[in-house]
């Protein structure tokens, strides 16, 4: 079966649902941040997010009132401080109560691998004398059976829909991505439904080498033409980080008002292509 | 010439790096520490940054973990599953520079929670790549400034290992890496002792009373039976790091 192309509307609509498990990946880099306004406008409640960083985006979700549950590793605004509306979920519950599974950054990568592997759980080494292990009761230890050593595991990540943003798609609906990568192949291959925006719609993917990141039209669900659609992160070859958007969000984020203002005319206007 | 103190702290902390280090950076004074290494004594040290930038040369500090200027200097860049199993688990890295909000007597780090870790008085970021970092890396320096409120006697959550309450806790574990072995503040440098795994004041920044220290610091801080006095930043580094700064900020700003 090939990816669909659809608009970014049809693509959301079809694939999303209230509660449904989302991974909306991409390392700093490439963060699919059209694909999250289009879910704020639509509606979904009580989502359980999986990203390693939740970043800029998922405080947009989370402060909007999409969100029950978290999955992450690092939840800070990178170089700048707080993320608050997470902040203000996880202390006060507001807007509503947020339910976390925090991990490390290796053990979000490991359990993202594992599950496009097919695996039930990934097994690392790690968390040696953290007290994340104590906390989460979903980090367990086990012993290697063949050398005794300690290991950990924890439950693999299998995302109802993973969303991604790359550079380049084929008119088939194959994606080429480049950069840092992330843990972008790892995710839509875990998923039972994967939606890609992407920079351009090409005739052909020219990749330039064989070893390119490439996900077959096959592996992905959806494809919608969205440039711009990682901005304020960046897409490489395309545009850079908007750093100063970053620095800004601190005072709206901090303040519910200016964050409702924010999500107010985030509501009231369409994505323009 | 004259200095600020975070000026001073980034130019102690990278002197420490070394040329054929291989070192695992954070965001922050732990990347101005490192590319002011980069850019003075250690020009062919390899820099790697948890989003998976090997080997990379940044023109300006980043300010997130994977700003493109960090993929485009860089020799490789590798997925993020690669770099935390082959590179960093796979012990390749020789050094890892972390910041925290707390650390303790044990170089524990805490950048989870202030208070309980269910009903938190502050949430903090979370660790990150620090657990695994602080676990594989083949020694860590900590750099960060100093105030009671930082430096306590334990923290709150250890979010990134270092000697837990003692020594010898990390090869009871099964650890063979030496984990936080110094930590460098705006008034000293700690390193640890081994006989008790405690930190310790092992040089002085020039100027600082031994009293400042105390007050700084959560704990009964000990000293050293010789305790050096840091040689003040020169000249050369400080314009090298200014002039980092300046690029940097005119870069961010946009």
């Amino acid at each position: 079966m090939q990816a669909k192309i659809q608009t970014l509307q049809e693509a959301i609509a079809t694939h999303l649902f209230d509660g449904a498990t989302v991974a909306m990946e991409g390392f700093t880099h490439l963060i699919p941040f059209a694909a999250g306004h289009e879910i704020i406008r639509q509606g979904f409640k009580n989502l359980e997010l999986v990203r390693m960083t939740p970043d800029m985006i998922y405080d947009q979700l989370i402060g909007a009132g999409c969100v029950r549950k978290l999955r992450f590793s690092w939840g800070g605004n990178p170089g700048v401080g707080s993320l608050y509306r997470l902040r203000e979920a996880i202390e006060k519950g507001y807007p509503q109560p947020l339910e976390v599974d925090e991990h490390s950054h290796a053990a979000m990568a490991a359990a993202y691998a594992a599950g496009a592997s097919g695996m039930p759980c990934a097994i690392f080494k790690g968390y040696y004398g953290a007290d994340l292990e104590k906390v989460n009761p979903s980090i367990k230890t086990l012993a290697c059976p063949f050398t005794g050593e300690r290991l950990v595991a924890v439950p693999a990540i299998r995302p109802d829909v993973t969303i991604i943003h790359a550079q380049k798609a084929s008119k088939k609906g194959d994606v080429s991505l480049e950069g840092i990568v992330g843990v972008q192949k790892e995710a839509v291959l875990a998923a039972k439904a994967a939606i890609v925006t992407v920079e351009e719609i090409v005739d052909e993917l020219q990749p330039s080498s064989p070893n390119a990141v490439i996900l077959p039209s096959w592996t992905v669900s959806a494809v919608v033409h969205v440039p711009g659609g990682a901005k304020p992160s960046y897409a490489h070859g395309y545009y850079s980080r908007d750093n100063k958007a970053y620095m800004d969000w601190e005072a709206i984020s901090k303040d519910r008002e200016k964050f409702n203002q924010w999500l107010q005319e985030l509501k009231s206007t369409d994505y323009a292509v | 010439m004259q200095y600020n103190s975070t000026e001073l702290m980034t130019v102690v902390a990278s002197r420490i790096l070394k040329n054929s280090d291989v070192c695992f950076v954070g965001i922050g004074l732990p990347s101005a520490a490192c590319n002011l290494a980069r850019l003075t004594h250690a020009p062919d040290i390899t820099l790697i940054y948890e989003s998976g930038t090997i080997q990379t040369k940044p023109d300006v500090l980043p300010l997130s973990i994977g700003d493109g200027e960090l993929c485009e200097t860089a020799l490789t860049t590798v997925s993020v599953p690669e770099m935390f199993s082959y590179w960093l688990q796979g012990g390749r890295i020789t050094v890892g520079f972390l910041g925290g909000a707390q650390i303790d007597k044990f170089g524990n780090i805490n950048t989870t929670v202030v208070g309980d870790y269910y009903k938190p008085k502050v949430r903090l970021p979370g660790g990150g790549g620090a657990p695994e970092i602080a676990a594989f890396c083949h020694t860590i320096y900590v750099i960060m400034k100093q105030s009671p409120r930082a430096f306590v006697d334990k923290v709150d959550f250890i979010t990134s290992f270092g000697h837990g309450d003692g020594p010898d806790q990390r090869k009871a574990m099964g650890l063979n890496t030496s984990g936080p072995s110094k930590i460098i503040t705006d008034l000293c440098i700690m390193e640890t002792e081994e006989a008790t795994g405690e930190f310790i004041v092992t040089s002085i920044h020039p100027g600082v009373a031994r009293e400042t220290i105390q007050e700084n610091t959560g704990w009964k801080i000990r000293f050293a039976e010789e305790v050096a006095i840091t040689d003040a930043p020169e000249l050369e580094e400080l314009e090298a790091l200014r002039l980092l700064n300046e690029k940097t900020k005119m870069a961010h700003q946009g």
